[in-house]
């Protein structure tokens, strides 16, 4: 066992070993430099002093905002002799399942790309390069033909590989009974009930004030409003990581959400960051990929029909596509129990083989992909800023919607905590819907692998997402399907089909979350 | 019309005379339009369609009926009918460019520069061929700039083109040297000649303009009100002065994008004006997007005090305009014309309900059943903005007065919740349940 000191230095250990090396290191170690020239930095108290001006000047609260970033991606240490699997995902039927579904998807996308003929990449002719360029704030007016393109998998496919689920040293009974579970998800992953999910999120009770309910028209602003927008200004300009962290529990005001979703993530838009992303866009320029044909499907049959989202097309060809070939994001299969698929090419000298990471990020994109991106288009303009933001809140968060893995904020862990919830709350629902073949999982999957963006109308979307970064966990996502079905459990129980189930549940356009979220959570009976 | 000569007699609905500030329960309306509006005047209790030469006491007619009917209509005090007379004095574009100058040298000379220039919110503007030479001052005057022509009398976008230079417009020309005969074979159609906004606001490379809804129920003294909602309509493709020809860039009226060779009816090109007011202040602030929207207020105040005198005030008339928008990049509103028949007919779901709300509204505040009390702020989605004074949201009283913050009582953009506000102002039609 290892006991509360020793994990701390591993810890401390391991935030260290990440951070050297970074930006934010050598910039300390200039500023610590030049700052010697100073009248007040004395020689017999030089540790002090530079500590001083550190603090004084900001940067110690710059790596104050690094360090808690990492401790936020950062896994609780395991033992010292796990091997590196491990710490993707402990259990190995889950590692098993993952490795299977990869096999699957990367079968897929190689039958494609031999039955269609194309390259998995390829190097574009230099007239071609020129005409990216010239067109790249307008990739959306193009109309390639895209047609013979599938999208890889979508969320069903996704779905039976979850409900195929099974722990091996799980008895599981066949009848169903009231004692056994009547969803789809077969594993036996521990998830908070109501009373522990009321102790997580207390700043969500019917006493506390937040965004999303105490901004109705007809509340006085001086009740919360003003006095909350205060705070979150005094926030941002104290460029504190968890004070914004604690702040967006109760929303993020609009005017102010832009700033303090980057405070959060730690996502900057410095000059190192500008260049990486115009490395990137280099990229796209020179070498055209197989995966962005599917980037282009993707955002033509979903964002582009959106009523919000069409607006921004090309910003999502100009993010997605550089996202396909950032390196950078291979660092999270470290903790993602997905690992990155390989493909062979011929090697240098021609003769063997290489395996390489492809695409380069290592994610091959599904259908619905591009609306991880769409709501983000609403809050930044620049592209690289808009990306910096994007890749930080999908290396947090948004991958656990689609791998398999035991975290608590995976996708498994929501399904099952979805389905827990209802059949505790709503049993006489539940029971309904399941004998007329309408498992409620089936209607709220999609929901959930899209953290339920193009579900919602736009500004409840960007609520829940508060929320989201906020507690730092997705499990709000699982609790809001939940309360969305006992929101419309009246005409749910009316409906005879899977067909008219759906209908019901079809457009979510009209509802307000934080009402929705604060009744199932704390005026519910236990 | 005639009035019915014997008393005793019933029409249709059992409609008796009234009097005056009694409201009717049955209410004979007629309709020229095929649109949302028959939706919404058979949908309400107590409202029945009358034809042909029947007697009326609400026409909802178009302009041309107006034109031909109206002089010879008499009316009694209750009846109520869509249009003003001469609304034109607004709606076309050569004469509301000659109210809106003629009202800013008024308010230079009375009042300043300073106030003058709140009325900058109309691009320079020439009527052709009328002022032809003073154009072409003001053409010379800004070499490479771009202008757009645009028919006086017509809607839709038809007509309208860009121009860069002089010889595009020949036709135009006021020239005296042409002989009598030329002139009188080429009758040439009137045009305003408009000084282009190159750096309009975009949204991803996107152009739109915003359609607002303004009522006005009497120019003497002036009433008017504001709609809550209403949207922002995108071009298509994505904006670039390289090619003025395509028109498709540049007009963002919804028929000219529908025959743009990649419009996707099921797209949609429009959002909601509060989608775009959250985008804008996610983007830039609410207090720059505060005073984006004082300024909008601004123009539609401005432009029908520069009518209010010209306008033949009728206590029968009402009217909806659909007011067009353009913002620039520094997020400068720009009037680009008021229409007198907004466009009724729905391009989507969303759209329809938004025109059956604000048509609804709108009967609600003319108001033949007689339910208000006509001291209300709002009704529904419409917000007094304007009563022969500002009206600001909070009651003006001892403590307020003379407090600089005092807040225009318009909501553009902003939560739309009319049922709940409906319910509690208005009692219900007689003889129909609460609901």
């Amino acid at each position: 066992m290892i006991d509360e000191g020793t994990e701390l230095s591993v810890t401390i250990a391991q935030i260290v070993q990440r951070l050297k090396g970074t930006h934010l290191h050598s910039q300390l170690e200039r500023e610590a430099k030049e700052c010697l020239h100073r009248p007040e930095i004395k020689l017999e108290s030089l540790k002090e002093d530079v500590r001083n001006f550190l603090k004084e000047s900001g940067w110690e609260r710059k790596l104050q905002n690094a360090v808690y970033r990492e401790l936020n991606i950062l896994s609780p240490p395991g033992h010292p002799t796990a091997p590196p699997e491990h710490i993707k995902e402990p259990l190995v039927y889950m590692r098993k399942a993952q490795a299977n579904w990869e096999k699957r998807i990367l079968k897929s996308l190689n039958s494609m790309c031999t039955e269609l003929g194309v390259p998995l990449a390829r190097k574009r002719p230099v007239p071609e390069q020129k005409e990216m360029t010239n067109k790249w704030n307008e990739m959306g007016t193009d109309e390639p033909d895209l047609s013979r393109f599938r999208p890889v998998y979508a969320p069903k496919d996704f779905l039976e590989v979850l409900i195929g689920l099974q722990n091996p040293n799980q008895e599981s009974c066949d009848e169903p009974s009231a004692r056994s579970h009547w969803g789809l998800i077969q594993v036996p992953l521990n998830v908070p009930d109501i009373s522990q999910l009321r102790e997580a999120y207390p700043e969500l009770d019917l006493t506390t004030s937040q965004l999303g309910i105490d901004d109705h028209t007809n509340v006085p602003p001086d009740l919360f409003e003003y006095e909350h927008i205060r705070i979150g200004r005094k926030v941002l300009s104290e460029q504190d990581s968890a004070a914004a962290q604690q702040y967006s529990r109760q929303g993020c005001p609009t005017g102010l959400r832009a700033q303090l979703w980057a405070l959060i993530l730690n996502a900057t838009n410095e000059p190192e960051d500008i260049a990486h992303y115009e490395q990137l866009k280099a990229g796209v320029i020179h070498h055209d990929l197989l995966v962005d044909n599917l980037i282009y499907k993707d955002v033509k049959l979903t964002a582009s029909n959106d009523d919000y989202y069409f607006v921004f097309e090309d910003f999502l060809y100009q993010v997605l596509l550089c996202f396909s070939r950032d390196t950078a994001v291979l660092e999270h299969f470290n903790y993602n129990s997905a690992t990155p698929p390989k493909s062979c090419v011929h090697g240098k000298s021609g003769a063997e083989k290489v395996a390489v990471v492809y695409p380069p990020n290592g994610l091959i994109p599904f259908h619905g992909f591009s609306m991880y991106v769409a709501p983000l288009c609403f809050l930044y303009n620049e592209p690289s800023k808009l990306y910096s933001v994007f890749r930080e809140m999908y290396v947090r968060y948004f991958f656990r919607l689609h791998s398999i893995s035991s975290s608590p904020s995976g996708i498994v862990s929501l399904c099952l905590q979805f389905e827990r919830l209802l059949q505790t709350h709503l049993p006489q629902l539940f029971y309904h819907l399941r004998e007329i073949g309408a498992q409620p999982l089936r209607i709220a999957f999609k929901w959930m692998v899209r953290a339920f963006s193009g579900y919602l109308c736009t500004d409840q979307l960007l609520l829940l997402w508060d929320r989201i970064l906020g507690y730092d966990s997705l499990e709000i996502v699982a609790v809001l399907a939940a309360a969305v079905f006992a929101f419309r459990a009246e005409n749910l129980m009316e409906v005879t089909s899977l067909a008219s189930a759906e209908a019901v549940l079809a457009d979510l356009s009209t509802l307000k979350v934080m009402p929705l979220l604060q009744i199932f959570l704390f005026a519910t009976v236990i | 019309m005639s009035k019915s000569k014997t008393s005793g007699y019933k029409g249709p609905c059992g409609y008796q005379k009234r009097k005056e500030g009694e409201g009717r329960n049955c209410v004979r309306y007629k309709c020229g339009l095929t649109n949302t509006i028959q939706d919404v005047l058979r949908h309400r209790p107590g409202w029945v369609e009358v034809k042909d030469d029947a007697e009326w006491d609400f026409n909802w007619c178009d302009v041309g009926w107006l034109r031909e009917n109206f002089d010879h209509s008499y009316m009694e005090e209750h009846v109520r009918i869509c249009h003003f007379r001469n609304h034109y004095e607004l709606t076309r574009k050569n004469l509301m460019v000659k109210n809106l100058k003629r009202h800013r040298k008024a308010l230079e000379r009375e009042a300043g520069r300073l106030e003058a220039a709140k009325c900058d919110f109309f691009p320079r503007t020439f009527e052709l061929p009328s002022e032809y030479h003073l154009f072409v001052e003001e053409f010379k005057r800004n070499p490479g700039s771009t202008w757009i022509m645009k028919p006086v009398a017509r809607s839709q976008g038809k007509g309208i083109f860009l121009f860069r230079k002089l010889k595009d417009i020949m036709d135009w020309k006021k020239d005296g040297t042409r002989s009598e005969e030329q002139r009188d074979e080429t009758q040439v159609e009137s045009y305003v000649a408009q000084r282009y906004i190159e750096n309009p606001y975009l949204i991803n490379g996107r152009k739109f303009d915003l359609r607002v809804y303004v009522l006005v129920t009497s120019y003497n003294p002036l009433k008017a009100w504001l709609y809550r909602d209403g949207f922002a309509r995108f071009s298509s493709t994505r904006y670039s002065l390289s090619s003025i020809d395509d028109q498709y860039i540049h007009l963002t009226n919804v028929a000219v994008q529908k025959t743009a060779p990649d419009y996707d009816p099921e797209k949609g090109c429009k959002w909601q004006i509060r989608q775009l007011r959250r985008y804008l202040t996610a983007k830039h602030g609410s207090e720059t997007v505060e005073t984006l929207f004082k300024d909008i207020d601004n123009i539609f105040v401005r432009s029908l005090q520069s009518v209010q005198k010209v306008i033949i005030n009728d206590k029968h008339c009402f009217e909806l305009y659909g007011y067009d928008i353009l913002l620039d990049q520094d997020l400068k509103p720009w009037l680009i014309e008021v229409n007198a028949s907004p466009s009724l007919t729905a391009s989507s779901q969303e759209d329809y309900d938004l025109k059956f709300r604000l048509l609804e509204d709108t009967l609600h505040i003319v108001d033949m059943e007689g339910r208000l009390t006509g001291k209300e702020k709002r009704v529904g989605g419409f917000d007094l903005m304007w009563n022969d004074g500002p009206v600001c949201r909070e009651d003006v009283n001892l403590e307020t007065l003379g407090s600089s913050s005092l807040k225009a009582n318009t909501h553009l953009g902003c939560v739309n919740d009319r049922e709940k506000q409906l319910c509690q102002l208005l009692k219900p039609f007689s003889g129909q349940k609460k609901t």
